[in-house]
């Protein structure tokens, strides 16, 4: 039985890389026919830290960056949560709203709603995905966006399952846009019961 | 003049030549006391209400409100402040994202227990920049007693 993160072991650890990779293999298509561009993934990277270091290995607290937030419901609980780079926002609104060079800290309600959508297609598509594979229903809750300090964006998750433990595991995927890399990330962050269900769905779950 | 860096759960305390420093405060809150007379100047950077409502809250006291606020007092006063003299500023407290789920609330229920903690504690609270949708940076200067907020979308302050 998994009770803190760091009792996952390494093969978990690849289940879970394997995870990330369906559900943002098929977020990328998604998003790949939404712009009628080029769109492949990095590698996932799944790791279990310190909250502490989190936001500096992610750029430092206050780097802004779009946030959109996604809540999990159903079998599994937790949420998954979108960090797009100034380029991400780029390339979606000169797509669908031929707006060049737009700054993200100075987008209007249209930009938002826009840039709000994809989250919510990708979101969706990433967890039709993973609910293919494992067999559960996984619902999710209308997207929140917000454009902030990485920092602060990222306490959310953070906050919410300190009270679990100082670690956090992110399953952590990035984007590559027609050859260019824009540093998106698709975290999914299930809770520690859902984890289990998760692990044990893909035969992974050491009981005892 | 040394600035001190407060990562996210954790405080500092230190002399009036030098600076407290926390970034990006979401609904995290950040709490700033200040004996103007002793010189002693000190920040907690707290990220939930309650250390009874978690099972490990006891391992990790600076994390929680009720916890962390003490536990800045003790430190200031070995360092010579006086509880009586004590004066507070906070800021944060923010909800980041606008999703009506009652475990998000966490920003409103962070300001309201600093509130009720240092309201126990007696200690006045002479400024606050808390609540609404975006995260701040919070720079306290002991020296002059300024805490100046930095945010990314609505601009800097001193209060």
């Amino acid at each position: 039985m998994i009770r803190t993160y760091d009792d996952l072991t390494p093969t978990a650890i690849d289940c879970l890389k394997e995870v990330g990779n369906i559900g943002s293999g098929s977020a990328a298509s998604a998003l790949s026919e939404m712009l009628g561009k080029s769109v492949s993934m990095r590698v996932p990277d799944v790791r279990v830290m310190n909250y502490s270091n989190v936001i500096d290995e992610m750029g430092g607290p206050e780097k802004v960056i779009t946030g959109i937030l996604v809540h999990l419901d159903g079998d599994i609980q937790g949420m998954i949560m979108f960090l797009l780079e100034d380029n991400f926002a780029k390339i979606v609104l000169s797509t669908f709203l031929g707006k060049q060079n737009v700054r993200v800290v100075d987008l209007d309600q249209d930009d938002f709603s826009t840039i709000k959508e994809m989250g919510n297609i990708m979101a969706g598509s990433y967890l039709r995905a993973i609910g293919q594979l494992t067999g559960l229903t996984i619902d999710m809750s209308v997207p929140a966006m917000t454009v902030d300090m990485m920092g602060a964006i990222m306490s959310v998750p953070i906050v919410m399952y300190s009270e679990i433990g100082d670690k956090v595991l992110f399953i952590n995927d990035g984007f590559v846009i027609d050859g260019v890399d824009i540093k998106s990330n698709i975290i999914l962050i299930p809770d520690m019961k859902s984890l289990y269900i998760l692990m044990k769905k893909l035969g992974v779950a050491e009981d005892g | 003049m040394a600035n001190l860096t407060i990562g996210i759960g954790d405080l500092k305390v230190c002399r009036t030549t030098d600076v407290l420093v926390t970034y990006a405060l979401g609904s995290c809150v950040g709490i700033c006391l200040l004996d103007s007379q002793a010189g002693v100047g000190g920040l907690s950077h707290i990220m939930l209400p309650d250390s009874t409502s978690s099972s490990g809250g006891a391992a990790t006291p600076m994390k929680f409100a009720d916890t962390a606020i003490p536990m800045l007092i003790r430190e200031m006063e070995k360092m010579g402040a006086s509880r009586g003299r004590l004066r507070a500023k906070i800021a944060g407290g923010a909800t980041m994202f606008a999703i009506t789920n009652d475990r998000f609330n966490i920003g409103d229920r962070n300001v309201a227990q600093v509130k009720a903690i240092l309201a126990k504690e007696r200690i006045p609270i002479l400024a606050e920049d808390t609540g609404s949708n975006y995260g701040r940076t919070l720079f306290f200067y002991p020296g002059t007693g300024v805490m100046e907020i930095r945010a990314a979308t609505h601009g800097t302050r001193q209060l």
